[in-house]
């Protein structure tokens, strides 16, 4: 390894410590959730280090622990993290096309939203930056599921609380810096948060999922943007 | 019918990952066409903000406690603070806060 790869996955770990963080709180709770499904430890650790997906998992789990049939199962995966679809046409953008499949393919199991929110701040995504990243964030969801099912409620509420938000945090520090060189961006986020507070609080939208929501909000306010403002190429 | 749990996995598993891989693995090009290059421009920041607001009141004992850590995350950085000092004093305020209100 070279000196800038090896600062390039050094500066992946250094971003993928929060997102563990915060794994490991939202993953034990998942632990939890795999634990009343009537799932074990091993079982929900694999399932974990597989998928990497908090709603998909929770869907998961429920449909598990109400026998679900195999079809409804894939249909409510495919539906409950179609958001990824959507993060990975943009990653395709952001890494360089000599970029070869094996590495695509490593990438594009870790397309998850805090995995996903650090990858689009790079100017050019590197693998190498990917596997920093991964390497500190990945253990973290796979341990926390783990010891949600073994330990339960052994860690104190106000902790769990706590780490709770930081990932929301992250994806802060994502959004924010664009949003301050651009005031097309800052507009966006405050319609973003108008129109996602909303969505969530009126109950004629209460019987749509979390994950449809993320969709459907951003494909209407990222088209209505492009539309309206398209960004020129910058060299 | 009885369904077995490693099947429910696998199918799981397979298919959150042909998502996930699928247009990265499919799109080798960069794409030319202005609306979709700045449609994907748009996405990350738009998706990043909707997911998180209102989640991140929900996220904590008390919305107040979700409704400081935004405030301070948004603040520190605008102030150009790394992801992961933002992260940390996220969740230091949320349990100071809620050290107080309890």
């Amino acid at each position: 390894m070279n000196e800038t790869k090896k600062q390039l996955f050094k500066k992946g770990m250094k971003d993928g410590i929060p997102i563990g963080l915060g794994y490991f709180a939202v993953s034990f709770t998942l632990g939890i959730a795999a634990k009343n499904a009537g799932m074990t430890a091993f079982q929900a650790a694999i399932t974990s280090a597989l998928i990497n997906a908090s709603a998909g998992e929770f869907i998961g789990f429920t449909l598990i622990a109400a026998n679900a049939g195999y079809l409804e199962v894939m249909i409510m995966e495919a539906v409950a993290n179609a958001r990824y679809l959507l993060m990975s046409c943009a990653l395709s953008q952001k890494v360089s096309p000599k970029t070869g499949l094996l590495h695509r393919m490593l990438m594009g199991f870790y397309v998850t939203d805090e995995i996903f929110g650090v990858s689009v701040a790079q100017k050019e995504l590197k693998p190498i930056y990917s596997y920093g990243v991964i390497s500190m964030a990945a253990p973290g969801w796979t341990l926390g599921t783990f010891l949600g099912v073994l330990m339960g409620n052994i860690l104190p509420l106000r902790v769990v609380s706590a780490l709770s938000v930081a990932l929301y945090g992250m994806f802060a520090a994502v959004f924010v810096p664009p949003a301050k060189e651009n005031k097309v961006v800052a507009g966006l986020i405050i319609i973003s948060f108008v129109a996602s507070f909303i969505f969530n609080r009126a109950t004629i939208f209460a019987g749509i999922s979390s994950g449809i929501k993320i969709i459907i909000l951003t494909v209407i306010i990222s088209l209505g943007a492009a539309i309206l403002f398209p960004v020129k190429k910058e060299e | 019918m009885e369904h077995n749990v490693y099947i429910y996995i696998i199918i799981m598993a397979v298919t959150t990952y042909l998502i996930r891989v699928l247009p990265l693995t499919l799109i080798r090009k960069e794409i030319t066409n202005v609306t979709i290059r700045s449609f994907l421009y748009y996405v990350p920041y738009v998706t990043l903000a909707v997911m998180t607001f209102p989640a991140i009141l929900e996220s904590t004992q008390s919305p107040v406690s979700g409704a400081v850590a935004l405030v301070i995350a948004l603040g520190l950085s605008w102030m150009g603070k790394s992801l992961f000092q933002v992260s940390v004093f996220s969740c230091v305020a949320v349990f100071l806060i809620e050290l107080i209100l309890n």
